[in-house]
Formats: structure tokens, C-alpha cells, sequence
């Protein structure tokens, strides 16, 4: 008998959708996912609000506590991994991810550049009079 | 079934055929990974709202800023009720995945609530918003405030209308394989939506109070 190996859909637990699961182990796949996010989240609300920390690091901080719970996300609740059968869930991921940075990385740039190289107020005033 | 089951389990990984090879996938699959892409496009889309609104953060045109609007309580609340109702919603595909009627209802229902919870949070804290004069036309900061967290609460109103459609779905036609791949794609845009709203609260909440 040979068993034909498909691919996995996406959200689809870590055994394949047609074999029963050990009862329980799902729920605490789900269980752990969400005690890491809550921890997580209580880290991002707490490093906003104290004055210990060195503020101009504060957005790099809450940036990168947010990536982290993003992969908490993806890997816990949405069942994404790094197995063979998950090749194209994770292919689409990472292609929809570069998208993203290119978007929000590349507006950022442009308006900071153009902020940076618009003429000064005051300067503008003086332009308009001629 | 059960002996099914093992046996299919008991066959060597070598043994098995590789997916290209293996000819068309099964539906689930199909439809699972269609609703992925699905998904990433609604994701760019709010990737370019996110980019709007970092770069008009700023521009409040003298009117209220970020730190004098949020109320951290209210999103830490909202936080918790969505992070929940997403835990209760992989519950509910547990629940599925095991045909058990009552346990799906049952997680339906409190994902429901709580996704009703965090919409009535939001609105409730839209509403305060407007009442001071923080309208969306009052400076480009509130426009893109109002776009981007309104588009996720239009998001999370249309995933409450398709929850009870599939509980409507499940007391009719019960646990049919198309029901199943419907409640797949849910679960799938329920979850994609908390990962927006962890997004969220850390670049528009966290950040513009910080700020």
C-alpha cells in the first residue's frame, strides 16, 4: 500500500486532518499559544508605560515584541511550520511578508526623505510673495 | 476505522509518494491554501493603511494627538476579549475536526460574545472620540486613525455575521465537508485578524502614547 503524501492546508492542526488526534493535545498546543501571547502582550503594555527603560528604544522594543508575537500567532494558532507539507503556506507567507515590508518600510523612507528635503517654512513664505 | 488509521499511520515516510507527484490535492487543501492567499492580499491592504498612518501620525493640524485620546485600560480590555475569543476559536476547530455538535456551539458562542465585547469597546471608544471633537475630518492623524482601526472593526463585524452564518449552517446541513471547509476559512480569518490587531495596538496605541 503506498500513501500518497499531500501537501497541508493551512490552520490545519499538526496531524493531518483525516487521523484523530490524541484528545487533549490540541487544546494544549492552543493553550500554550495563548499564555505565550498573553505574556507577550503584558511585556508590550508594561514596556510603554515604565519610565526604566531607555525611551528612544521603547518603539524598537514594541516592535520587535509584536514580530514575536506574530510568530506565536502563526505558529500556534494558525499551525504554520516548517515541515515539507507546509512548503506553500509558508512560500505564500513569506512572499506576502516582503510585500508588506516594501510597503511600509519604503513609504516610511519616502516621507521622511521628502520631509527632509522640503523647503523651510519661512522660506516657502518668502517664495510665495515674488 | 480505527485499524485504518493505524495502518495508514504505520506507512515509512520513504514509502510515501512526494506531493508533485501525487496529482490534485484534496479540496480542504485547495480551499485552505486559496483562503491563505485570500488572507495575505487583506494583509497588504492593511499594510498600506498601517504605512498611511505612521506617516501622518504626526499631522494633528494643533487638534488632540494619540497620548490625550487612547485609554490604554479600554485596549488592554479589547486586547484580552480578542486574544480570548481567538483561543476559543481554535477550540471550536478542534471541536469541529472531532464532529462534537454541542463543544462547537458552545466555543462559537463565547468567541461570539467576545468578539461582540471588543466591537462594543471600540465603538463605545469611537463614540467618546467624536463627542470631544475628534472627528475623522478634524486632521490627518484622525483620518488615518479612523480608516485603519475602523477597517479592522469592519473586518471583525463581517467575521461575527459569518460565525453565525455557520452555526446556522452546522443546525441545518450539519457537519458536511463543504461546512468544514467554511469553518477552516473562518477560523483562518479569525486568527489573521488578531495578528492585525496585535499590529494595532502596538504601532497606534502603545506607540502614540509613548510618543
Amino acid at each position: 500500500m503506498t500513501e500518497t503524501r499531500y501537501d497541508r492546508a493551512p490552520g490545519d492542526g499538526f496531524a493531518p486532518a483525516n487521523v484523530e488526534e490524541e484528545p487533549g493535545s490540541g487544546v494544549l498546543i492552543y493553550t500554550i499559544g495563548l499564555l505565550l501571547a498573553v505574556i507577550l502582550t503584558a511585556i508590550s503594555f508594561w514596556v510603554a508605560n515604565t519610565s526604566l527603560l531607555w525611551a528612544p528604544g521603547v518603539s524598537l522594543g514594541l516592535t520587535a515584541l509584536a514580530i514575536a508575537q506574530m510568530g506565536i500567532h502563526l505558529v500556534f494558532f494558525l499551525h504554520v511550520t516548517t515541515g515539507p507539507d507546509n512548503t506553500n503556506n509558508v512560500m505564500a507567507l513569506a512572499f506576502g511578508v516582503l510585500i508588506v515590508v516594501l510597503v511600509v518600510a519604503g513609504s516610511l523612507l519616502i516621507m521622511a526623505d521628502l520631509n527632509e528635503s522640503m523647503m523651510p517654512a519661512e522660506l516657502m513664505n518668502l517664495h510665495m510673495q515674488h | 476505522m480505527n485499524v485504518n488509521v493505524a495502518l495508514k499511520e504505520d506507512v515509512r515516510p520513504e514509502a510515501r509518494t512526494i506531493a508533485s507527484e501525487a496529482g490534485p490535492a484534496p479540496k480542504r487543501i485547495v480551499v485552505g491554501y486559496g483562503f491563505w492567499i485570500f488572507l495575505l492580499s487583506d494583509i497588504v491592504m492593511f499594510a498600506a493603511l498601517f504605512a498611511a498612518y505612521a506617516v501622518l501620525a504626526h499631522a494633528t493640524a494643533g487638534g488632540p494627538g494619540g497620548a490625550q485620546l487612547f485609554n490604554q485600560v479600554s485596549v488592554a480590555i479589547e486586547t484580552g476579549c480578542l486574544l480570548a475569543s481567538s483561543y476559543t476559536c481554535g477550540l471550536m476547530s478542534l471541536a469541529v475536526g472531532s464532529q462534537r455538535r454541542f463543544r462547537t456551539y458552545a466555543a462559537a458562542v463565547v468567541t461570539f460574545a467576545l468578539g461582540a465585547a471588543f466591537l462594543t469597546l471600540e465603538l463605545r471608544e469611537f463614540a467618546g472620540m467624536i463627542a470631544v471633537g475628534a472627528t475623522p475630518q478634524r486632521s490627518a492623524f484622525l483620518s488615518a486613525f479612523f480608516t485603519l482601526v475602523g477597517c479592522h472593526g469592519l473586518h471583525v463585524t463581517v467575521g461575527l455575521i459569518w460565525l453565525a452564518v455557520m452555526m446556522l449552517q452546522i443546525a441545518v446541513k450539519g457537519f458536511r465537508a463543504t461546512v468544514e471547509r467554511r469553518l477552516l476559512c473562518f477560523s483562518l480569518f479569525w486568527h489573521a485578524l488578531d495578528i492585525i490587531w496585535v499590529w494595532l495596538f502596538t504601532v497606534v496605541y502603545l506607540m502614540g502614547v509613548h510618543s
